[in-house]
């Protein structure tokens, strides 16, 4: 504890010592490692290979909807290409259509966007990353586990994208039953399987957080210390490890009752589709708050860092988290309102769901008011936090229109709905996502970024953004049902202008990624605290070395900006030296 | 009523309800956004970061605004709770006197019987007057959509399930199917045609009212015209013209036009001649007898068709050889 100049330390160790990039070279090093860096840093490639798969998807439906009817040769490339592979060509007896690639294509965009990107997006790629470093810990509790979690998402991956691809999957990635389980010719066993063993995955993360959060918080990291991020991943965790198993039961069910004919949702045999519905949703809605709570977690670090105030009413942020995870076990009716579940309940899923928007509320204006006598800095982690504020904002709005009964009946399964949760998944979740990359890019790799090409990606992916999905807001009031190949001519000024935006969109986050990419090529070193953040990932060097810290850190208040101050000389922030600094 | 930039033209007596709700709410989120995105706009020019200035300091919470902005949404969002609730229990509530139409839904098309006995592929109703659907469907969830009347209900497989409503003016709209049901889930469209009801109306005299559609329907053939003119009306009514053209193209099914008299090439290899037999059959049970290159996705009209009809229809397909 001798030193008196902390940056000369970090200095010596971001541009000589060892790090956990560096500490081991070869194949076998990353394949076999425990080190939560290496494996969320795995993961994070791996989600965000899943994105830009998911997102080409994405684009290939909305050219398609430039016409009301066909737009682009679906079936021919199709047929062509499951000529190529003489078992695809054996499954499907009949040609297919235009109608069926394209509701492939949407089912598939759906499961990877949905089980391969968003749920593992945030906790198992950036949490995993920074959760034990934030923590003031070396690692997560069970690295085994952790490494486990991952191969899990590969194998899951590989179930899932090959069952859909073999054998053209076409339910959308709600599987709804009867259609799911007796009618379609697609395999569902094998899909299902593969959501099974994601969620397995889903479920060690959430395990491993948990555990870390309750037993190897250092002394003096006491529950109130933790910075946000780590009591959103906590109650994302909560989340994960109580809903998945439903997800598990209810596909095992399924396959179950294709398997074996059991009757459980088949109505010709006593069963009760609906009830599917509430199985599935029991799972699907907790896990719209596996996707957003840990976004809202990188919000509440971002608005505090870059406006270098602490945040503002940490407790009501920590508690709104663990309400909305405990709330959003009590709304997943509000899935089924049209769906022939009984009028009382109906109600009473109306009500509950208007309670999960006050904690979201309280989270917006928290973060308002930490912006308030501020010193903002628009870097590209601000700008996309900024984005994500004002496009969950919308998000969370819209959702008042599909909370209240009279409006829902008629924007039920409209692209309204299609609206609404992408401002939500993809303005909430991918954005913060993406700020969190920004964020967090120079600890994982070293290297710094170029600022005004990631700032012009915020503002492409913004703009792009609004111009895709309001249109769909318009379109799906005035009727426009979704999964809809063909489409009635009314409707095509919007749809035109969506797609406009859509191609745009993927513009904006091909230019971001090529900012990351590029980033790791002209080397240009990040210091180990670039951004001014007082959490305790800054203290240790960038990368950081294999064990985190070199000793134990000394942990005070998480949104102290005080005690990290600007050093101009070398263009980052360092401790205040210790004669200024208060001693514990 | 108008049409306006979120609605088509509200045509039912609940369309009110729902759009004075939803703009409601729509100027409700206009407000808290245009507020949250002001603040922050000021907040980022205001304090944006100058060299060698520090954030200044100021309260890190503060209970009672805290307190303030938590219980004053929670109020906003009672009252949208409680309009949304007076509108559905509404929509649940359906009059005593409305007149009922059951409603089969399969894959995919609608098909709507009248308690004269009449069925027809569109949904005929009068004006002004409550009706109520009772649905049910032979296949997979599907869910009948009028967006005009801002309904909405999926129709289940074995149960029943309601919805009701009372159109404003007569006129043509469209009904679409809201629930994902396969392959052609963006084709199982129809119409509701709202027939006059209003005798003082006479502009729309032209028009067949409520009960004289529903005399023309209840007994399609009709004494004083030709055989296969009545097998055309069939064929409408039933929404076989959904699937089957009458000019030779190629929709979901083989074309009417040309066929009669034909051989054709079955699923399996075998052949058969396009007879009476034939047509009878394929109308009954459908997938026995599948035409090459096509899926077999025809539901059977077992039960919907009377042998009179099915007469008439075979009139319709020599008629079409003629042609």
């Amino acid at each position: 504890m001798a030193t008196a100049a902390m940056p000369a330390q970090h200095e010596s160790e971001s541009h000589g010592g060892e790090n956990f990039l560096t500490c081991s070279k070869g194949f076998k090093s990353w394949a076999f490692t425990l080190d939560h860096k290496r494996i969320g840093l795995m993961y994070l490639i791996a989600t965000m290979s899943s994105m830009f798969l998911g997102g080409a998807l994405a684009l290939i439906l909305r050219a398609e909807h430039l016409t009301p009817g066909a737009t682009l040769p679906l079936a021919k490339v199709q047929n062509f290409l499951g000529s190529l592979i003489p078992s695809w060509s054996a499954i499907e007896a009949t040609p297919l259509t235009n109608h069926d690639v394209y509701n492939q294509l949407f089912t598939l965009h759906g499961a990877i966007m949905v089980f391969l990107f968003i749920i593992p997006s945030i906790p198992a790629a950036l949490g995993n990353f920074v959760l034990p470093i934030m923590l003031g810990a070396k690692d997560v509790a069970f690295p085994r586990m952790n490494l486990g979690s991952f191969y899990l998402w590969i194998v899951g991956f590989i179930f899932l994208v090959t069952a859909i691809l073999t054998t053209g999957l076409d339910t959308g990635w709600t599987f709804y039953t009867p259609y799911s389980t007796n009618t379609t010719q697609t395999s569902v066993i094998a899909a299902t399987l593969g959501a099974f063993i994601l969620g397995f995955s889903s479920i060690f993360t959430g395990l491993n957080f948990i555990v870390t959060i309750h037993t190897m918080r250092p002394p003096g990291m006491t529950w109130f210390r933790m910075p946000l991020f780590l009591w959103a991943l906590y109650a994302t965790a909560i989340i994960q490890v109580l809903a998945t198993p439903v997800l598990g039961i209810t596909l095992l069910m399924i396959a179950a009752e294709r398997l074996l004919g059991l009757g459980i949702f088949d109505p010709s045999m006593g069963g009760d589709p609906v009830l599917y519905q509430h199985f599935f949703w029991f799972y699907s809605h907790p896990a719209v708050y596996i996707m957003i709570l840990p976004a809202m977690g990188i919000a509440s670090e971002l608005f505090s860092t870059f406006s270098r105030k602490p945040i503002f009413g940490y407790r009501f942020i920590a508690f709104s988290s663990m309400a909305i995870a405990l709330l959003g076990f009590l709304v997943w009716g509000h899935h089924m309102f049209t769906s022939g579940q009984s009028e009382l309940l109906t109600i009473i899923f109306s009500v509950l769901t208007f309670s999960v928007s006050i904690p979201s509320a309280i989270k917006v204006f928290n973060w308002l008011a930490t912006m308030y006598k501020g010193s903002i800095n628009l870097a590209t982690p601000m700008c996309y936090a900024l984005s994500f504020m004002f496009l969950f904002t919308i998000g969370g709005l819209t959702g008042l229109f599909l909370g209240a009964l009279a409006t829902d009946i008629h924007l039920h399964d409209t692209y309204f709905i299609v609206a609404h949760f992408h401002y939500t998944m993809m303005g909430g979740t991918l954005i913060a996502f993406m700020g969190g990359v920004f964020y967090w890019w120079p600890k994982m790799t070293g290297y710094m970024y170029n600022e005004f090409w990631g700032q012009v990606s915020a503002l492409i992916v913004f703009v792009a953004f609004n111009l895709t999905f309001i249109p769909q807001f318009v379109m799906g009031s005035r009727g426009m049902p979704r999964r809809y190949y063909n489409y009635l001519p009314e409707f095509q000024v919007y749809h035109v202008l969506s797609t406009i935006g859509a191609f745009m969109l993927g513009l904006g986050l091909a230019l971001a990624a090529v900012v990351l990419i590029v980033s790791l090529f002209t080397k240009r070193k990040a210091p180990a605290n670039p951004w001014g953040g007082a959490t305790l990932e800054w203290q240790c060097s960038s990368p950081p070395p294999l064990a985190n810290f070199e000793e134990t850190p000394v942990v005070g208040n998480p949104y102290d900006m005080q005690s990290v101050v600007w050093d101009a000389e070398n263009e980052c922030f360092v401790n205040r030296k210790k004669e200024e600094a208060p001693q514990s | 009523m108008h049409d306006s930039l979120f609605f088509q033209v509200p045509n039912s007596t609940f369309a009110p309800t729902v759009d004075g709700l939803y703009y409601f709410i729509f100027w409700i989120s206009v407000f808290f956004l245009t507020l949250i995105t002001s603040l922050m706009i000021i907040f980022v020019v205001k304090y944006r970061r100058v060299e060698g200035v520090e954030a200044q300091p100021s309260p890190g919470h503060n209970t009672l605004l805290e307190l303030g902005w938590s219980i004053l949404p929670a109020f906003l969002v009672l009252i949208i709770f409680g309009w949304g609730f007076a509108g559905y229990v509404d929509m649940r509530s359906p009059p005593e006197e409305a007149y009922e139409i059951n409603v089969t839904a399969s894959m995919w098309q609608w098909n709507f019987r009248y308690p004269t006995g009449a069925v027809s592929g569109e949904l005929h109703i009068p004006a002004q007057k409550p009706v109520k659907l009772i649905m049910q469907s032979k296949d997979v969830i599907h869910s009948l959509f009028i967006p005009a009347f801002r309904v909405k209900q999926d129709v289940v497989p074995g149960r029943y399930t309601g919805v009701w409503f009372e159109a404003l003016e007569p006129g043509t709209f469209d009904i679409l199917c809201a629930e994902y049901c396969g392959q052609q889930h963006s084709d199982m469209l129809s119409k509701v045609v709202v027939h006059n009801n209003d005798p003082s109306k006479t502009d729309l005299n032209d028009d067949p009212n409520f009960e004289t559609w529903l005399e023309d329907a209840s007994d399609p053939i009709k004494d004083n015209e030709p055989l296969y003119e009545s097998g055309k009306r069939i064929t409408e009514m039933l929404g076989c013209v959904n699937c089957h053209s009458s000019d030779g193209s190629k929709k979901v099914g083989p074309s009417f036009k040309g066929s009669f008299g034909t051989t054709r090439n079955l699923q399996g290899g075998k052949t058969v001649t396009v007879d009476e037999n034939y047509i009878r059959q394929s109308i009954l049970d459908p997938n026995s007898q599948v035409a090459q290159g096509f899926d077999p996705k025809m539901p059977s009209f077992k039960g919907t068709i009377k042998d009179e009809w099915i007469d008439a229809v075979i009139a319709y397909f020599k008629h079409l050889k003629k042609e």
